[in-house]
């Protein structure tokens, strides 16, 4: 009776996979002890937390370890039962929010694509990358049928830290590129979405300021692009 | 395959009396799956008093937690009903794509992939240890997410050259124990049927 939970967040400061788990915690008002994995060396904890993919986040409750960041998510919504809450109650509108969080999966891999190639292969992720984020901007119909939230009394939730974590910081992404790609002319109401969650405080609290991030794009960039002669 | 894990959800959960309606997603897709997944335009789809559910394992979600009375398919404990994600979401990430190559690519260079899906294959027997199925005493989540692949377990076979009960014989009697219920074995494609089926598609597609 009246336990200390032990909260622990096995993170990487440049993952937005990390960054959602964070969000959620911080999103609930849970305690937690962050710690900052260097994924070029990799500790013991995190290897034996997660040995099947060896990756963060990994969230670790009272010395057990839950991996992937969309089962995090659900697995905090799930244990912290005050509101916020993460997903709604009704079994037919949380089947849309992770139909939604499972779209981000291929769109964050053309997100990928597109950072790490040149010439023709790059446009061709921008493209693919445009019209992914289209489907996304229709969707959005159908997740907000009474508009964007203006998060002013509505607390950030699942389907909101996952796409935060991709389109937050879209503006380094755009100064590296010398590319708008989030138009307000062509995506409205995701640019609305973003916008109003760019002023709650847990979300400004997580998000990295643009020269920081523009500098990780590069990093991955250079490491996966062929050397120049 | 996807098709066939709702059909043992809905199964387990003794939901017979339901219209199951098939797709020539070869040839043409019907207008109604066109409109009820116009994202992503696949099968299956679950149609629940007229909405529209897609992505297999949200729809064996979706059943358990609508029909929350009987047969559970995910634990109630949040740490193991994570445990149970983690491993369907390992599925579909790393089993997925890796079967794909060894039937739907030609035959060169296959060591790799041969190797890696063992790997992956023993990966699944030393999660299983020495429960009878992934969910405890009875089939749940991750048994539902793996068994609909048994129905390439053939297929697989025949273009690896690889022999899966000698690889992993634990897994191979998992299998087997699940066959053993009927929601599974009326809901899994015939293994001989799928392999004939494969072979017809690799023609099509002009890989040797």
């Amino acid at each position: 009776m009246g336990e200390e939970s032990s909260v622990k967040l096995h993170g990487f400061w440049a993952s937005p996979y990390a960054m959602r788990a964070v969000l959620a915690l911080k999103v609930k008002g849970v305690e937690f002890e962050y710690i900052e994995e260097d994924l070029f060396n990799k500790s013991e904890l995190l290897l034996k937390y997660n040995p099947v993919h060896k990756k963060v986040p990994v969230l670790v409750h009272n010395g057990k370890p839950i991996a992937e960041s969309l089962v995090i998510l659900e697995y905090i919504d799930q244990v912290w039962t005050d509101p916020p809450h993460l997903l709604p109650k009704d079994p037919y509108l949380r089947s849309k929010h992770r139909f939604w969080a499972a779209f981000s999966i291929p769109l964050s891999e053309t997100m990928m694509r597109y950072v790490v190639t040149e010439g023709e292969e790059q446009m061709n992720a921008q493209n693919e990358l445009l019209e992914k984020m289209d489907v996304l901007e229709q969707g959005m119909k159908e997740i907000f049928p009474n508009g964007i939230p203006s998060f002013q009394e509505d607390k950030p939730g699942y389907l909101d830290i996952v796409f935060y974590s991709l389109f937050g910081t879209h503006e380094a992404a755009e100064e590296l590129f010398g590319e708008k790609f989030l138009t307000v002319e062509r995506y409205p109401l995701l640019v609305s979405w973003v916008n109003a969650l760019k002023e709650v405080p847990e979300v400004q609290q997580v998000t990295l300021p643009i020269p920081k991030v523009v500098k990780t794009l590069q990093f991955i960039r250079q490491r996966h692009l062929p050397p120049k002669a | 395959m996807f098709a066939m894990r709702v059909k043992i959800a809905l199964a387990e959960k003794g939901i017979t009396d339901y219209e199951c309606r098939e797709e020539n997603i070869v040839v043409s897709k019907s207008p109604l799956l066109l409109q009820m997944n116009p994202v992503h335009k696949k099968i299956p789809v679950l149609i629940h008093n007229g909405k529209p559910i897609c992505e297999s394992l949200i729809i064996v979600e979706y059943i358990d937690e609508v029909w929350n009375h009987t047969s559970p398919l995910l634990p109630t404990d949040p740490y193991l009903k994570s445990h149970a994600k983690f491993w369907a979401d390992f599925v579909d990430k790393k089993m997925y794509p890796v079967q794909k190559k060894i039937w739907a690519t030609k035959e060169e260079s296959q060591d790799e992939t041969k190797k890696e899906f063992i790997e992956i294959l023993k990966t699944f027997e030393k999660e299983l240890g020495d429960k009878c199925y992934f969910g405890g005493d009875n089939i749940g989540f991750v048994d539902i997410a793996l068994i609909t692949y048994y129905s390439f377990f053939r297929t697989y076979e025949y273009f690896s050259g690889l022999s899966l009960e000698a690889e992993c014989p634990q897994l191979i009697a998992w299998a087997k124990r699940c066959l053993l219920k009927d929601s599974v074995s009326s809901s899994l494609a015939d293994m001989d049927k799928v392999l004939e089926i494969i072979i017809e598609y690799r023609k099509i597609k002009g890989i040797a």
